[in-house]
């Protein structure tokens, strides 16, 4: 169970969150315009890579805020967690 | 039977205090302190069981958790299979047999109770032996928070099994005073017979606690037996120890063929001389000390074999004080013996070849090829293991962090190094943890250890009679000899987790504590390849065995989930409520009267609001209270529909669809004032789509004003329904218009019902007149007792889910979850009218335009009426177009969705989806029952009052 | 003391006495498929034995059947809702029937049955909806009242009053357990005899495509002109198809597993239920094996949370009150590659010359010949088998997903 630090409570057990996939994927701004290829690589096509990872936290059963972090895939070793208003941090 | 190999005195037993126990329906006497194999061996039993495949004998080979034979099954106090003699500790009235393979369930429920804890610490150490205590007294003293486990009843690891001293005085002195001093700091916890089983991301450990398992019969029913500690420490010190090496020779498992340093700690911690004519067969120095010591206490050491050509000279010189003959360059080579070990055939080795042959009686054959550091918990952090040339095997590679291995465990086999090492790496820990560390200013005295001879690295003895049939076991448990790992490597494996599978080697209980590393040895040997290459099978959780009732902990029976109820439960169960499950909710399903079956108890329910007036509990649904400026704004975004056009005071049914457009719950909406939203969610997805909400509000559109609160638990909600169901709720509430025309259908009104504060909303799920009244949680009872007298005169009804699930289907009303899955869109439903043309964008609309979406052959959901009116179709019934069925596969329309018998219809219809469903309105389609197909009539899927006149009544 | 008497269980067969060679990788092949699992493995033998393509070399980073191969729980089962899904499945099915024979290895398929427990109204909504589905595509499957349940598990605890009550069960008595490193070994044998070249500890760094075609692979060992390539790596897909700059709709979790120690028969058939997250058989030698639920995260470290093991054992102590004293005895972890339908990707894809089999989450191992054939089928004729032609790639442009989230609800 990987301990997870909430930028807004702090280290907690992973079983407080809700995992949300790849982060910085935003809701593309005028859907109608998308062709089928577009609109489904936004529904369905994650990035999935062996390493350093952005995606989305849920503290559900603290805070309940979303939250971004960067997670190596491999390790497991949570590189920085940030929030949602702020850059994705440069992880060397 | 008396304890003949037991010494009058000494040990960490109490000799006065005898127990009685049952062995392979034999019934002996051992005392307190205690393990089934110390108490076996004082007997003079060695043999346990016989084995797995070749049903040959086995006994006791160590003295812990490594054991790879002495398997027993335990009876008495109760059944538990597959444990070993090494590590069950003996109690008064202990039962239990020696198990060849398989272990045994009871056939009776457990009545022991388990737990769990968690804890948090700076420095969590495993092992309390020399390493783990001086690693624990530093940190300890500097103040920092310790959490110390250890496997053993009794703190001191190594040290209860070998006579060193400390300080000038018994080494367990030490240890006493040591475990003093912890247990007088408050923020240190010294957990004994808790195993540190799994170490996993984070500094997250497990560990279990034996809590009662030694008291046996006498055990506390009231305490939990065993308890999961689960220990999250801001750095780990892994002082786990060492397991002795076994060396692999001919014959080399038979009962009386132990472990040397194993024999030392029967001597030292249970005073049992394991065997009174003594051989030692070793590479290595420490099996020196077992002969030594066994000589003192009294048993005949007949010599010491050593395979090594430079031996310890200050041993060899102990021993010649003791007429302990040393024969250097030599090595077993076979063994006598069928039940027991009787002789050692012992031969010159020297250049990989053997001499002549002769024989020593024996009844007791140590031996030892070296140790192996135990590196488990390291490895399963992650770790790197490195192999160590010198002493044949792995050893903690470079570090990682947050955790540090001292002691044995790093391959430092001399107590001094454990001392030192501990309290180095605890200083380091410290450091680096931010924590003042307060350097041990001396560490505690040592005798110096000679010089000795470095370990020879032996993986196995040659055959002496290579036409034999190979005797040469390296997993014992599994009956695997060296000639099995020779046929993998012939067969063309290469990797020793191939040579794992194909032999079975160390997938045994022990996991292959002492077979692992030998069988790297041999495989790099048969291919030519080094053993630092070829690396060691995967060190998986756990350490050792960890019961399934343990790590299941309280999550059993009513506390598995929890279980919601609703304010007016305790009605609903006075008055004979059949439950339903919904999610982890208890929903009244029907109210049976008398002796009445659910289908009549059901079609009496539906008569009655259909004819007068029905209520229902319906506080489970979800309800999520939306709150500000774009509150409007947001519920536009997620309703397919407009929501923000929303008058006060109004009510409006809603869709919500997710991105793939696919439905995902329905519901209505009340405005309460310009900025105030309350909205319902179907029961079993009420956190679902708050989370689904907050997630956009958040993640998405953090410029929206809005915020969300459930308040699914603060509302009691109680349909009223029927065509008196005005009567009923005027009686109650005299101050409210409920005309028709003050009080329309889709609207809400603040009222006070039963002299309670509520919100009544005039929305149906049944098609009929209705009022759903919303009370307070703590007020749900007061006020549905209320209207259930009000309701007296009209012969007013409760019903449940059954009832409410019948009067919707005939209104065509779907209900997410049953006429959807992941696969239905609000088109598919027929409700195109719910899709709003007027907005730009809402979520699912782009996918809407997917190609698959415009296909004419989309399943959709109508009625279906059977032509015979007495049939009730299956629900989960598959919808065929043909009246006969061709040979599979048969091509399928669909499926039932919801299948009833109703009142009102006089007849059973059923709602489905059907591919091509309106278009097929009128015609014949069949649905298979066992071998019948059925023929059935499509319809509209609102089968009563299409009009809705009743609703709007 | 000297018994003869064997222990019950003791008796697996033994595996022969030659398996396969160990060649370096030649400068080129006609086929070379990357990943030796199952389905690589699989494939490279019905190329060889359906289509006479044997100049095949299979590239495994690791060992042979090393990844989810070894890793999964065994159960094989066709009883899929969707006819796509119950159409692949229903063949491998057929092929798992006969593959002993076909392969001449013991693979230990014994077929003891599948039992999906319902647990709620909807579930058995879901359970019957499923039972008729399969009987129509000819697939064997019954609805079990939860006497009948407690008749083919007596070990099943059928009490009203536990959480969640079994109100019944689906039944599919072909369905069953075989043993997994056998077929691996089965198959690898066989090719190995037709000529394939098994290449292990070869990890693929590359791939080199040429004017839109696939040419090379570029490997630790070299680099290996290919004139096909065909990916069967599971977890690993979506670091392949990034070489070639291809996105999947794939992800990749972990899954765990573990096995308690031998125990006398207690267990005849095989028990999964979705709603309390169980799914056990008794395996030959005696061990039950348990799969967990999946890790909600994306994981390549072939490890998960330990709280999904203590949520696993609650669980099946729920099911199985026996159980109570049995013991873990060790637990591992997989990758599973799950796709946003829970249905496999087998196919062509826009690089000519590279075919793609992935995405099988948890029901890989049963599919293991079933996709082996089509695969191989695929890729010998650059055009997809009936069976697989369902899950195409652009299912995720059209929407015409094979959803088995949906309504078969256990996806294992």
């Amino acid at each position: 169970m990987q301990l997870i630090e909430c930028p807004y409570c702090g280290p907690r057990e992973e079983a407080e969150y809700h995992y949300g996939g790849q982060a910085h994927v935003a809701y593309p701004a005028d859907t109608a315009a998308l062709s089928d290829v577009e609109w489904a690589a936004f529904l369905f096509f994650r990035d999935n890579p062996k390493g350093p990872f952005a995606e989305r936290w849920l503290h559900s059963s603290g805070c309940r805020r979303w939250f971004n972090a960067v997670r190596d895939t491999a390790t497991h070793q949570m590189l920085a967690v940030y929030r949602l208003d702020q850059p994705k941090p440069v992880i060397s | 039977m008396s304890a003949t190999f037991r010494l009058p005195k000494g040990g960490r037993v109490d000799h006065n205090a005898t127990m009685s126990f049952t062995f392979n329906g034999e019934v002996y006497e051992g005392l307190r302190g205690d393990t089934l194999a110390s108490a076996l061996l004082a007997n003079g039993v060695h043999q346990v069981t016989t084995s797995i495949k070749l049903g040959r004998p086995r006994g006791i080979m160590s003295a812990g958790a490594e054991d790879p034979n002495a398997l027993v099954q335990v009876e008495t106090p109760f059944p538990e299979p597959m444990l070993t003699a090494t590590t069950v500790e003996l109690s008064d009235g202990l039962v239990a047999r020696g198990l060849p393979g398989q272990g045994k369930l009871a056939d009776r429920p457990d009545p022991s109770r388990y737990d769990a804890v968690h804890t948090h610490c700076d420095l969590l150490i495993v092992g309390a032996g020399p390493a783990g205590l001086a690693a624990a007294l530093t940190a300890a003293r500097s103040g920092a928070r310790v959490v110390l486990v250890d496997e053993q009843p009794e703190a001191g690891g190594s040290l209860l099994g070998i006579s060193d001293e400390i300080d000038g005085a018994p080494a367990l002195q030490w240890v006493a005073e040591a475990v003093a001093e912890l247990g007088s700091l408050p923020d240190v916890t010294v957990l004994q017979r808790t195993t540190a089983f799994g170490y996993y991301d984070d500094g997250f450990v497990l560990a279990l606690e034996k809590r009662t398992d030694h008291l046996g019969l006498d055990a506390p029913a009231h305490l939990s037996r065993q308890r999961i500690w689960r220990i999250r420490s801001r750095h780990v010190i892994v002082a786990t120890g060492a397991h002795e090496r076994p060396l692999v020779f001919p014959g080399n498992d038979k009962p009386g063929i132990m472990l040397a340093g194993s024999a030392r700690t029967y001597l030292h911690r249970f005073g049992v001389v394991a065997g009174r004519e003594v051989v030692v067969f070793t590479t290595d120095d420490s099996a020196y000390a077992a002969a030594i010591d066994l000589a003192d206490a009294g048993a005949t050491v007949r010599a010491v074999i050593d395979a090594r050509q430079e031996v310890p000279a200050h041993w060899t010189a102990a021993c010649a004080d003791r007429g302990i003959e040393v024969r250097k360059g030599h090595v077993v080579t076979g063994t006598s013996g069928t039940s027991h070990v009787s002789r050692a055939h012992v031969a010159p080795y020297v250049g990989g070849a053997l001499g002549t042959r002769d024989g020593i009686a024996c009844d007791l054959l140590l031996v030892c090829g070296g140790w192996n550091p135990a590196v488990h918990l390291f490895s399963q952090a992650r770790g790197k293991l490195r192999y160590d040339a010198g002493l044949g095997a792995f050893v903690p590679g470079a570090a990682i962090p947050a955790a540090s291995v001292a002691g044995a465990a790093t391959g430092e086999f001399t107590l001094r190094g454990a001392l030192s090492g501990g309290a180095a790496v605890s200083v380091q820990a410290l450091a680096d943890l931010g924590l003042p560390a307060t350097s041990p200013e001396s560490l505690p005295g040592t005798p110096a250890a000679p010089v000795g001879c470095p370990t020879m690295v032996l993986w196995s003895v040659p055959e002496a009679d290579p036409g034999a049939p190979c005797t040469r076991f390296v997993d014992l448990q599994r009956d695997a000899t060296v000639s099995d790992i020779l046929r993998a490597t012939g067969a063309g494996l290469r990797s020793v987790e191939h040579v794992k599978r194909y032999t079975t080697i160390g997938t045994a209980h022990d996991q292959g504590k002492t077979s692992g590393v030998i069988a790297s040895g041999i495989i790099a040997e048969a291919l030519g390849a080094d053993v630092a290459e070829l690396g060691t099978t995967t060190f998986r959780p756990p350490y050792t065995p960890v019961g399934f009732a343990a790590l299941a902990g309280r999550d059993r029976g009513t506390l598995h989930d929890p279980v919601r109820v609703t304010a007016i439960h305790d009605w609903h169960v006075l008055h004979g409520a059949e439950f339903e499950d919904v999610g982890q909710w208890k929903r009244p399903w029907y109210y049976p009267q008398d002796a009445e079956d659910i289908e009549q108890a059901v079609l009496r329910e539906c008569a009655a609001v259909r004819d007068s007036v029905g209520m229902m509990d319906g506080s489970t649904l979800g309800k999520i209270d939306v709150r500000g400026a774009d509150a409007g704004e947001l519920l536009d975004r997620l309703y397919t529909n407009l929501m923000s056009s929303l008058k006060i005071g109004s009510a409006r049914y809603g869709v919500m669809c997710g991105v793939d457009g696919m439905v995902i719950d329905d519901g209505t909406v009340i405005r309460v004032s310009d900025e105030h939203f309350l909205l319902t969610t179907t029961t079993g997805n009420a956190a679902k789509i708050l989370d689904w909400m907050e997630e956009w509000v958040q993640t998405e559109w953090p410029e929206l004003r809005v915020h969300l609160t459930s308040v699914t638990e603060q509302w009691a909600t109680i349909p009223l329904v029927g065509p008196r169901s005005r009567d009923v709720l005027a009686a109650v509430a005299p101050d409210l218009d409920v005309s028709k025309e003050a009080f329309p259908f889709m609207s809400w009104r603040d009222a006070t019902v039963a002299g309670i504060p509520a919100r009544v909303a005039r929305i149906s799920f049944s098609g009929e007149l209705a009022y759903e009244v919303n009370v307070s949680a703590w007020d749900g009872q007061a006020v549905w007792e209320a209207l259930w007298a009000a309701g007296e005169p009209y012969g007013i009804t409760a019903y449940g889910t059954e009832t409410m699930h019948v009067l919707r289907a005939e209104k065509g009303y779907p209900i997410i979850g049953q006429e959807t899955d992941a696969t239905v869109t609000p088109q598919d439903l027929g409700m195109d009218w719910i899709i709003s043309k007027k907005k730009l964008d809402f979520i699912g609309k782009r996918s809407f335009n997917r190609p698959e979406n415009h296909r004419a052959d989309r399943k959709q959901l109508v009625g279906l009426v059977p032509v015979d009116p007495t049939v009730l179709l299956p629900e989960g019934g598959q919808v065929v177009e043909c009246s006969e069925l061709p040979p599979p596969p048969v091509p399928m329309l669909g499926h039932v969705t919801s299948s009833y018998r109703s009142a009102a219809l006089g007849r059973t219809f059923a709602l489905a989806v059907v591919r091509s469903g309106r278009e097929r309105i009128g015609q014949t389609l069949y649905v298979p029952i066992e071998d019948e197909l059925v023929p059935v009539t499509v319809t509209d899927s609102v089968l009563f009052d299409k009009e809705g006149s009743r609703r709007d009544g | 003391m000297t018994t003869t008497t064997r222990a019950p269980g003791a008796d697996l067969p033994d595996h022969p006495d030659f398996l396969w060679r160990n060649p370096d990788p030649k400068p080129s092949y006609d086929v070379v498929i990357v990943g030796g699992g199952g389905h690589g493995l699989a494939t490279a033998y019905y190329l060889a034995k359906n289509h006479g393509i044997t100049n095949i070399a299979v590239l495994e980073k690791g060992w042979l059947g090393g990844g989810n191969m070894a890793r999964n729980t065994t159960i094989i089962r066709s009883n899929y809702l969707w006819d796509e899904s119950s159409g692949i499945y229903e063949h491998s099915l057929k092929l798992w029937e006969t593959m002993e024979e076909d392969l001449e290895y013991p693979i230990l398929f014994s077929q003891r049955g599948v039992v999906n427990l319902a647990h709620s109204l909807q579930d058995v909504r879901d359970s019957m909806r499923r039972v008729n589905a399969n009987k129509l595509n000819g697939i064997d499957a019954e609805w079990l009242d939860p006497q009948q349940v407690k008749e083919v598990c007596p070990i099943v605890n059928i009490d009203p009053d536990v959480r969640y009550p079994v109100h019944g069960a689906t039944y599919q008595p072909r369905a069953g357990i075989a043993k997994h490193d056998y077929v691996a070994w089965g198959y690898a044998r066989r090719a190995n005899d037709m000529g394939v070249d098994i290449i292990q500890n070869c990890e693929v760094q590359g791939l080199d495509v040429v004017d839109g075609r696939i040419a090379a692979v570029r490997t630790n060992r070299g680099t290996i002109k290919a004139g096909k390539v065909a990916l069967a790596a599971a977890g690993h897909s979506s670091v392949l198809a990034e070489m070639v700059g291809l996105r999947l709709p794939i992800q990749s979790h972990p899954l765990q597993a573990l096995v308690s120690e031998l125990l006398e028969p207690v267990h005849p058939t095989v028990v999964m239920s979705n709603a309390v997250h169980v799914y056990v058989s008794q395996a030959h030698k005696g061990e039950l094996v348990m799969g967990a639920g999946i890790d909600s995260y994306n994981g390549y470290g072939q490890r998960g949370a330990f709280h999904i093991i203590e949520r696993q054992m609650a669980a099946a102590l729920e099911l199985f009150p026996i159980f109570a004293r049995a013991h873990l005895l060790r637990s591992w972890g997989g990758i599973v590659d799950t796709t946003p339908d829970a249905s496999p990707i087998v196919g062509l894809t826009p690089i000519e010359g590279l075919y793609l089999n992935c995405g099988w989450g948890t029901g890989g191992f049963k599919a293991t010949p079933g996709v082996g054939w089509c695969f191989a089928h695929t890729v010998a004729n650059d055009s997809p088998h009936p069976y697989n032609a369902p899950f195409t790639l652009e299912r995720f442009v059209s929407g015409a997903l094979v959803d088995e989230h949906g309504a078969a609800a256990v996806a294992h």
